[in-house]
């Protein structure tokens, strides 16, 4: 073995080690106490990873019937929904979802108009205060990048996995995960009026079970009408929500490394030819 | 090292400017035929790799400064709003993001490599203390670029760190206040942060230029730590490293992009997609992963030394960190630079390197019961490890033979 792929062994090495450093910053994030998590297997996943149109738009059923009357999404505009990547409405059911909201507008006379594939997402309350207001004191957060602000804790070694495996989908787990676990509290935990116990978060929070067997009519009898299909649905679609470009990322990230590598290739046998005439 | 020069110009016009403004020239002879040992490894390559990631950081913060509004009430939608609506925003974003975790995982190298191999000693010890300044520029930039984003860890960490400030006796408070332009973090911090943000970078980039200048006069140090002896010891800039240096910038650019498009957050906390509220206080304050180990040194002074709070001998400490990189040169008393002929300081250089990491480790973990134990045997090595080793090492240690030129050692290699 020549000298240099000694030391290129020893920057490989350098570098995992150097990383593990860096492992632990894992999201320590909301000390969960209660159930492990069971992660699902996303289609939008690892490095080929997409969303499926089709659970985004059941997902966005869930959202828009039951979640939007106390979440709002004010980074989602009607127009997101068409368009590449995300549930693929077309442009004319868009335009005519939009025309079902009204959107406060205080420059027009009416003060008022219907909304537009432009406008972003209304919020369901005018303030915080009237959204604390129905909601025992608590404030729903606005779903937009809500997905992203959530995480699953993992034990170590596991989490150190995801730096290889690009493991980015703890947003969307959390989120089923809490929904399929609203279960009767334990014996000796009193809740407080307005709070629910969860057995994921090991916790109450002032959110009741928001699903119920059938509170969403799926179109046809392919998916069942069930929590966890629900939850897994919703999650998803505020995945996408979060970041509805991943899929050209992604696509993007494959192109750029495999010319990456090829171009390594290349410029290694360059540079050995260029020095093969050099004792080092 | 510019010796006598090749470049002989004999065009009319090139000689005519040369006459006036020798920057062909200069050029010719400090990017070309800069004569450069032959045997330097693949840990000499990340000068140059630091050198791509920060025209790169430069490169991406100036565009998305074009979009981005410092203003507490717009700062945290304006960068979601790069992620979603600019075109390429998600990359450009993530690339400036990972960027600054991809700089100092470099650096760190960098600055190990000078570790082992012994180049902060004479003559490169001005070469180095640029290297520590940069260091410390490196640390404000990104704390600061860190705040800008406005998240809940944006936040959190900056009312944090700020208050390391306060803890300073006497100018503590006024230097807080001027910090925060105000007693909270608010709004003036984010202007005079963002403002601060885009400036520095400048002004690390002048701090490189002396660092290469620094490094252009006694050239550089080698595995063997021998110095150059002929011309036999030595190749020219170009083609030989120019092609080494690109080679090892491709090859540190694929877990690059790994990161920007596959796992673009994974290095940041999912808090950090919750909007900046002072009312509510994260669980965990972490900081970003390349701040941990000194943030460990920080949190394991929690007891009062003397009339010295626990709280000032964390920042006593936190500070003396980086401080005493300053002294390196004077504390190791060595003449043998690389650490490779050094039986006695090699085992506690590892050992200096496992508690770095181990120090890292801590620093994202609660600072109770055995991590704190941890953290405070960590520091007290880190410390130990310049103020007492090195300077005793250096004077009790016999080093193992030396090869009399670069061009033996190297012979002796193939004959192995
Ligand atoms: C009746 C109003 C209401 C409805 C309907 C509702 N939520 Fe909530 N949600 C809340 C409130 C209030 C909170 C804040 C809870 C707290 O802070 O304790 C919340 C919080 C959340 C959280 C954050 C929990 C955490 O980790 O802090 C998620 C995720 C969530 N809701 C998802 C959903 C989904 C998905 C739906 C639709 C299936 C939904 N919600 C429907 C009121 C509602
Ligand atoms: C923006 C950050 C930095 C850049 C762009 C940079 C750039 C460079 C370059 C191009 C070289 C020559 C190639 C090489 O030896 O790798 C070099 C050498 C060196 N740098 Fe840096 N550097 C940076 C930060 C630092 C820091 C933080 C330190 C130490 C605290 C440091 C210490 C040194 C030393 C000692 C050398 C000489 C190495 C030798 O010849 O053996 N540098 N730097």
């Amino acid at each position: 073995m020549n000298k240099s792929s000694i030391t290129l062994k020893g920057l490989v090495l350098g570098a995992v080690m150097a990383l593990s450093g860096g492992l632990s910053t894992a999201p320590a994030s909301a000390a969960v106490v209660g159930v492990e998590p069971e992660l699902q297997s996303w289609t939008f996943a690892g490095i080929f990873g997409k969303y499926d149109s089709n659970q985004l738009q059941r997902g966005f059923q869930v959202f828009q019937e039951v979640c939007a009357s106390c979440h709002g999404a004010r980074l989602m505009s009607f127009r997101n929904l068409s368009e590449e990547g995300g549930p693929l409405f077309s442009e004319d059911q868009v335009k005519a979802l939009a025309a079902e909201y009204i959107i406060m507008d205080p420059e027009l006379v009416e003060g008022e108009r219907a909304a537009t594939p432009a406008d972003g997402w209304p919020n369901p309350f005018e303030t915080e205060r009237d959204a604390r207001g129905s909601n025992s004191g608590a404030f729903p957060p606005d779903f937009s990048v809500l997905a992203k602000a959530r995480g699953v804790s993992q034990k170590f070694p596991f989490w150190a996995f995801n730096y290889f495996t690009g493991y980015q989908e703890g947003g969307p787990d959390y989120i089923y995960n809490l929904l399929v676990n609203y279960v009767d509290a334990p014996h000796d935990v009193e809740v407080p009026e307005g709070q629910s116990w969860n057995a994921y978060l090991g916790g109450t929070l002032a959110m009741g079970p928001p699903l119920f067997e059938g509170i969403v009519d799926y179109e046809g009898d392919v998916f069942p009408e069930t929590v966890e299909q629900y939850s897994a649905d919703i999650a998803a679609f505020m995945m996408w929500m979060a970041e509805p470009h991943l899929a050209s990322r992604k696509e993007m990230g494959f192109r750029t490394i495999t010319f990456l590598l090829l171009l390594a290739g290349m410029m290694y046998l360059v540079k050995r030819k260029i020095w093969s005439n050099v004792e080092h | 090292m510019s010796g006598q020069s090749s470049y002989n110009p004999t065009n009319p016009v090139e000689k005519w400017f040369d006459e006036r403004l020798p920057i062909l020239r200069f050029s010719k002879e400090h990017l070309m035929d800069f004569p450069t040992p032959k045997n330097i490894n693949y840990w000499w390559t990340f000068g140059a790799i630091l050198m791509f990631v920060l025209v790169i950081q430069i490169v991406t913060g100036v565009v998305l400064a074009m979009h981005y509004v410092a203003d507490a009430s717009m700062a945290f939608d304006s960068v979601e709003h790069i992620r979603r609506n600019v075109n390429y925003g998600r990359i450009i974003q993530a690339v400036h993001a990972n960027g600054a975790s991809m700089f100092f995982f470099a650096v760190y190298l960098h600055i190990f490599r000078g570790l082992y191999y012994g180049s902060y000693k004479a003559p490169r010890e001005i070469l180095w203390i640029l290297g520590v300044v940069i260091f410390v520029l490196m640390m404000a930039i990104s704390f600061m670029g860190y705040v800008l984003p406005w998240g809940q860890m944006s936040f959190w960490a900056a009312t944090v760190i700020t208050d390391i400030f306060g803890a300073i006796p006497i100018v503590g408070e006024p230097i807080l206040v001027l910090l925060r332009g105000g007693f909270a973090v608010d709004n003036a911090t984010l202007t005079r942060f963002f403002s601060l943000h885009y400036l520095l970078p400048f002004v690390l980039l002048a701090v490189v230029m002396l660092h290469i200048w620094a490094l252009h006069v006694p050239g550089n140090n080698n595995p063997t730590g021998v110095e150059v002896k002929s011309s036999r010891d030595t190749v020219p800039f170009h083609p030989y490293i120019t092609m080494k240096d690109l080679f090892a910038i491709v090859v540190f650019m694929i877990p690059f992009a790994w990161f920007v498009f596959f796992a673009p957050d994974i290095l940041g906390h999912p808090d950090n997609y919750i909007q900046a509220n002072s009312q509510i206080t994260p669980a965990h304050i972490v900081p970003e992963w390349y701040f941990l180990p000194f943030y460990a040194i920080l949190r394991a002074i929690d007891f009062d030394m003397l009339f010295i709070s626990s709280k000032l001998g964390g920042v006593i400490f936190f500070g003396g960190s980086i401080v005493i990189l300053f002294f390196v040169p004077w504390l190791d008393g060595s003449k043998v630079r690389s650490g490779t002929f050094r039986p006695l300081f090699k085992p506690f250089y590892w050992l200096f390197v496992l508690n770095f990491l181990m120090l890292t480790y801590l620093g994202a973990q609660g600072a109770e019961g055995i991590f704190l134990l941890l953290s405070k045997v960590g520091t007290a090595y880190y410390f130990a490890y310049f103020l007492l080793i090195l300077p005793i090492v250096s004077r009790i240690e016999t080093p193992n033979p030396l090869p009399a030129s670069i061009s033996e050692s190297v012979l002796g290699n193939k004959g192995e």
